[in-house]
């Protein structure tokens, strides 16, 4: 690994992301956020495989403020991943590589994923 | 330590792996807002379902494959180290293997 005495700027404040570079590191974020997530929910699917009262607690441990709170997280992760992975893969097929395509759909998955988790957390419990 | 390293192997595991758990990402979201099994028989019936628990299991597998890409590209950006980095790889890679063989457990004993 180099060693440089090359300047670094990284004052967080200061910088201004534009909207595709935000959504990617979002993108990561909630990869990173759901690979967290795992052992707590093969903990759940566990409990609620096991027995019917296994299944019960499973229901009741989900329906915590706590819980809904991370279930909301998880799902948001979910949808601003599964968006943001469609936008990269039509852009490897090179489908939204210009402007504006490229910004607008930035945009899209941004602030949809947000309101598509909202209402899909509200189904799902 | 150099060895001429393509990237081409895991930029290709990572899109078809993120494929199939994009579809059944879907499935998964609509079945359980819309056809939710409502009680501890249904849902160990569903999920007993040969066809289903196989495409469960592959969906467990598929989800290690893409987290271990993707988890491994945040170290190598983020740890410059080379023992850091190769401690954290290490860890994360047990611990994806470790979900991987408890998923496994789950839905291979869901079918009894």
């Amino acid at each position: 690994m180099q060693t440089t005495k090359r300047p670094v700027h990284l004052d967080i404040p200061k910088i201004e992301l534009p909207i595709a570079a935000f959504m990617s590191i979002l993108h990561r974020a909630t990869g990173a956020i759901m690979f967290l997530a795992l052992p707590v929910l093969l903990y759940l699917l566990d409990l609620s495989l096991t027995d019917p009262e296994g299944y019960q607690r499973a229901g009741e441990i989900m329906h915590n403020w706590f819980f809904v709170l991370l279930t909301f997280v998880l799902v948001w992760s979910l949808m601003h991943h599964l968006l943001a992975g469609i936008r990269y893969l039509l852009i490897d097929i090179h489908i939204g590589v210009d402007k504006p395509d490229f910004r607008q759909s930035a945009q899209a998955v941004t602030f949809v994923a947000p309101v598509v988790a909202l209402i899909l957390t509200g189904a799902l419990l | 330590m150099s060895r001429k390293a393509s990237g081409l192997k895991a930029w290709f595991v990572q899109r078809v792996t993120a494929i199939y758990i994009g579809l059944f990402a879907i499935y998964l979201l609509i079945k359980l807002t819309i056809g939710a099994p409502a009680y501890f028989a249904e849902w160990k019936a569903w999920l007993g379902n040969p066809l289903v628990s196989v495409a469960a299991l592959l969906f467990f597998v598929t989800v290690l494959l893409h987290a271990w890409i993707g988890v491994r590209d945040i170290v190598i950006d983020y740890i410059w180290n080379t023992s850091q980095r190769m401690v954290a790889l290490s860890i994360i890679g047990l611990f994806l293997i470790a979900c991987g063989l408890w998923a496994a457990q789950i839905l291979i004993l869901a079918r009894i």
